[in-house]
C-alpha cells in the first residue's frame, strides 16, 4: 500500500519545500535589512508586470527548460548529470560553427541545422563520461564535474586562440550573419500600433523548448526506450533480468541528456547574443538541477519550475537594479530550493507520511 | 644560477598554492573515508574565506578571523550532515546546494556589511597571517640591514641557503599546519581506534553498527573534521594567500581538491603528492602564460584543464584504478 496519495507526492511535497525555501529567503532579505514584501512586489512587477518583463522571464525559462529536461532524463535512469553546464557550453560551440561557417539562406533552415549542431556537440561532451560510467565504472558525477571545467578551458582556448576575429580583443566569435537571426517575440507578436516585448530577448526557441517537453514526455512514457530507461532507474538488477543492457541505457540516456543541455545554445547563443561569448551559459546548466528536482523530473513540472526560475532570474535582476540587494540573492534561493526539494526531501516527506497514515487510520 | 632561482621560486609558489588544496583534500578524505561524499568542499572554503576575512577586517585579529571561518564552515558541514546522515538525503545534491548557498550568501552578506560590491576591505597588519621567517633565512630584515633588495641578496646566496630562505622559510603558519596535517591524518586513520572505525564505517557501516559503535556519531565526527579543515583552507585563502575576500575567490579549488583526492585514491600521503602536483600546475600557469616546448606551444588553458583531465584518466582506470570507499554515498539505514 502506498504511504501517501500520489497527489501529495507530486504536488504537496514540492509546494511545502518551496514554501520553506521562500520563508528562509524572506528571512535572508530581512537579515540584510530590506523589506521582503516590497522585494516580492518589485520582482513581480519587474518580471511579470509588462511584456518586456515577460520577454526576459520566458527567455531565461527557455534555457532552464532545456537544462532541466537534460537533468530529468538522466534522473529517470538514476544518473546524476551535473555536467549540463559543460554540455551547454559545447552546444554553443556547435551552434557557432553552424552559424558562422555555412551561409544559410533562411533562419528556419539554420535553426534546424544549429539544433543538430548543438545536440551533436552536447551529446559528444556527455559521451565520454557516459562511456566511462558504463564501461569502467567511473562515477558519473565526478567525471561530469571534471568535464565542466575541461569544457570551460577548451572554450576559452577556442575563443581566444581560434575563433576570435582578427583585430578583436574580446574573447568572442564574430557576430552571426543577419540571415540566421531568430525571430524574437517582438517581431512575432507586435502589431503596427502596439509594440510588444520591446527589446526583450525571448525568441522562437521558447516554442522549441515546449516541443522538447512534449518529445521528452513521449520518449519517457510512451516508447520502449523510455520504459527501459525507467526500469533501469528503478532497479538495475531487475532491468538486467529483463534483458535490458545497462551499458546501452547508460550511454543512450546520457547522450539524450547531453543533447538536451546542448540545445540550450539555440536560445542563448543563436537567439540572444548572436555570437559565442565566454561564459555564455551563466550557470544555467546548474539551475537545471534545481528545475528538475522541483519539477519532479516530469516535463510538465520542469516547464513550470523553469518559468518559476525564469521569474526569479528576471525579478532578481530588477531587484539588483532598483535596490541594494545584489543578484546573488537568486543563487541563495536556488540553493534553498535544491536543498529542500533535493537533499532534505525526507525532512518534509517523513512527517507528511506519518500524517497521512494517521488520517487513514482515523477514517478506517 | 638564475634558472635555479626561478625553479625555486616556482616551487615556492607551488607550496603556497598547494596549501588550500591540501587542506581541502584532507578534509574530503576524512568525510569520504567515512562514507559521506562531499562535493561541497568548494562552498565550505568560500564561506570560511568570507567569514575569516570579514571578522579579521572588523576586529583586526586574524586569529578571531580563523575561528569565525572554521565556525562558518562547520555550520555548512552540520547542514550536510543533517541532510545526508540524519535525513538520509542525496549527498551529492546536498553538496551542490551547499556550494550555491555559499556562493550566494557570501556576496549577499559582504554587500550588506561592507558595501564594496561583494568584497571585504583589504586586510593589513594583524588582520593577516604574517609569514614565519626562519632563523638565518634571507628576509626583509636583512634587506633593511644591508640596504640591498631581497631579490639581490637571494641571487648572491649559495643554493642551499636559497632553498632554505625561499622555499622552506617565509610561509604563513597555516602552510606548515597543512603539511603537518598529512602525517597527523595518516596517524589518526591508520594508528588509532577512531581511525579504524572511521575507515570501517565507510566500507561496511552495518559491521560497525553490529560492533556497537554509533554509525551516525562517527559520520558526524568525520563531517565535523572536514568542516574544520575546510575552514582553515578558506581562512588561508583570504587572510594569508590574499589580503581579503573577493567574490568566488575559491575559483574551483574545492573541485581540484576533490580531483586530487581521487587522484590520491583516498590516501593521505598520496593526497599531498597530488596536491603538490596540481599546485605546481597552477604555479606554472601563473608564472608562464603559454609554454614553448621546442616549437610546440602549450597554451595556458591546457595547464588549467590538466588536473581535471588527469583525474578523468585515473578514474577511467587506465593508470591504476581508483576505487572509492565502498559505502560512500549510501545513507545508512539501521536494520530492524
Amino acid at each position: 500500500m502506498e504511504k501517501m496519495p500520489k497527489w501529495a507526492d507530486v504536488v504537496l511535497i514540492p509546494l511545502i519545500s518551496l514554501l520553506l525555501a521562500t520563508i528562509l529567503s524572506a528571512l535572508v532579505i530581512l537579515a540584510i535589512g530590506e523589506d521582503p514584501v516590497a522585494a516580492v512586489n518589485l520582482m513581480v512587477t519587474g518580471a511579470l508586470g509588462s511584456t518586456y518583463g515577460w520577454g526576459y522571464t520566458l527567455y531565461y525559462a527557455t534555457n532552464f527548460i532545456f537544462t532541466g529536461l537534460a537533468v530529468s532524463v538522466a534522473f529517470h535512469a538514476r544518473l546524476f548529470n551535473i555536467g549540463g553546464e559543460g554540455q551547454a557550453m559545447l552546444g554553443g560551440l556547435g551552434v557557432a560553427m553552424v552559424c558562422l561557417y555555412v551561409p544559410w539562406p533562411h533562419w528556419s533552415i539554420a535553426l534546424l541545422a544549429a539544433s543538430a549542431g548543438a545536440m551533436l556537440f552536447g551529446a559528444a561532451w556527455a559521451a565520454i563520461p557516459a562511456y566511462l560510467q558504463a564501461k569502467r565504472g567511473s562515477h558519473i558525477v565526478i567525471t561530469t564535474i571534471m568535464f565542466n571545467f575541461i569544457a570551460a578551458a577548451f572554450l576559452n582556448y577556442m575563443l581566444v586562440n581560434v575563433m576570435r576575429p582578427q583585430g578583436s580583443q574580446d574573447p568572442a566569435t564574430a557576430r552571426f550573419p543577419e540571415a540566421v537571426h531568430l525571430p524574437t517575440f517582438q517581431s512575432m507578436f507586435s502589431t503596427a500600433e502596439n509594440v510588444m516585448f520591446r527589446g526583450a530577448p525571448a525568441n522562437i526557441s521558447f516554442f522549441v523548448a515546449i516541443l522538447a517537453c512534449l518529445v521528452v514526455w513521449a520518449l519517457i512514457w510512451r516508447t520502449r526506450l523510455g520504459y527501459e530507461i525507467r526500469a533501469y532507474g528503478h532497479s538495475e538488477t531487475g532491468a538486467v533480468y529483463a534483458g535490458i543492457s545497462p551499458v546501452r541505457i547508460t550511454i543512450v540516456t546520457m547522450l539524450i541528456s547531453g543533447a538536451l543541455a546542448g540545445m540550450m545554445a539555440i536560445n542563448n547563443v543563436m537567439g540572444e547574443a548572436e555570437r559565442l561569448v565566454l561564459n555564455s551559459t551563466e550557470g544555467a546548466g546548474f539551475i537545471g538541477i534545481a528545475v528538475a528536482l522541483m519539477g519532479r523530473s516530469h516535463p510538465f513540472g520542469v516547464f513550470l519550475a523553469a518559468i518559476l526560475f525564469g521569474f526569479l532570474y528576471q525579478g532578481g535582476a530588477e531587484l539588483a537594479l532598483w535596490t541594494s540587494i545584489p543578484r546573488e540573492l537568486i543563487v541563495v534561493i536556488q540553493a534553498l530550493v535544491i536543498l529542500f526539494t533535493g537533499a532534505l526531501d525526507n525532512m518534509v516527506r517523513m512527517p507528511l507520511e506519518k500524517l497521512f497514515l494517521m488520517l487513514r487510520r482515523g477514517s478506517a | 644560477m638564475d634558472m635555479f632561482l626561478t625553479l625555486i621560486q616556482v616551487l615556492d609558489s607551488t607550496v603556497r598554492l598547494a596549501t588550500p588544496l591540501l587542506l581541502a583534500c584532507l578534509a574530503g578524505l576524512y568525510s569520504e573515508r567515512a562514507g559521506i561524499f562531499d562535493i561541497g568542499l568548494e562552498g565550505k572554503m568560500l564561506m570560511a574565506a568570507f567569514f575569516s576575512a570579514a571578522i579579521a577586517a572588523v576586529t583586526g585579529s586574524v586569529w578571531l578571523g580563523l575561528l569565525a571561518g572554521i565556525a562558518s564552515s562547520l555550520v555548512l558541514s552540520g547542514l550536510h550532515g543533517l541532510a545526508s546522515i540524519t535525513f538520509r538525503g542525496n549527498q551529492l545534491i546536498s553538496g551542490v546546494a551547499i556550494n550555491f548557498l555559499a556562493s550566494g550568501l557570501t556576496v549577499l552578506i559582504a554587500q550588506s556589511w561592507f558595501k564594496q560590491g561583494g568584497r571585504t576591505p583589504s586586510l593589513f597588519g594583524g588582520g593577516r597571517f604574517e609569514s614565519a621567517e626562519f632563523p638565518y633565512a634571507i628576509g626583509p630584515e636583512d634587506a633593511e640591514l644591508t640596504g640591498q633588495p631581497v631579490s639581490e641578496l637571494m641571487s648572491d646566496a649559495n643554493s642551499f641557503h636559497m632553498v632554505y630562505s625561499e622555499l622552506l622559510s617565509g610561509h604563513s603558519i597555516l602552510v606548515y599546519v597543512a603539511f603537518l596535517m598529512v602525517p597527523a591524518t595518516w596517524w589518526v586513520l591508520y594508528r588509532t581506534r577512531f581511525g579504524l572505525r572511521l575507515r570501517a564505517v565507510g566500507e561496511n557501516p552495518a559491521a560497525v553498527d553490529t560492533a556497537g559503535v554509533s554509525v551516525v556519531g562517527l559520520r558526524f565526527a568525520a563531517v565535523a573534521i572536514c568542516g574544520v579543515l575546510c575552514g582553515i583552507a578558506g581562512a588561508y585563502l583570504a587572510t594569508a594567500l590574499q589580503a581579503g575576500f573577493v567574490k568566488e575567490m575559491t575559483a574551483g579549488r574545492g573541485f581540484i581538491a576533490l580531483a586530487a583526492l581521487i587522484f590520491a585514491k583516498w590516501r593521505p600521503w598520496h593526497a599531498m603528492g597530488a596536491c603538490l602536483l596540481f599546485g605546481l600546475l597552477q604555479a606554472i600557469a601563473l608564472r608562464f602564460q603559454n609554454i614553448d616546448l621546442g616549437g610546440v606551444v602549450i597554451p595556458v588553458q591546457v595547464m588549467d584543464a590538466l588536473p581535471y583531465i588527469l583525474t578523468v584518466v585515473i578514474l577511467a582506470g587506465f593508470v591504476g584504478k581508483a576505487i572509492p570507499p565502498r559505502a560512500g554515498g549510501e545513507p545508512y539505514v539501521k536494520e530492524r
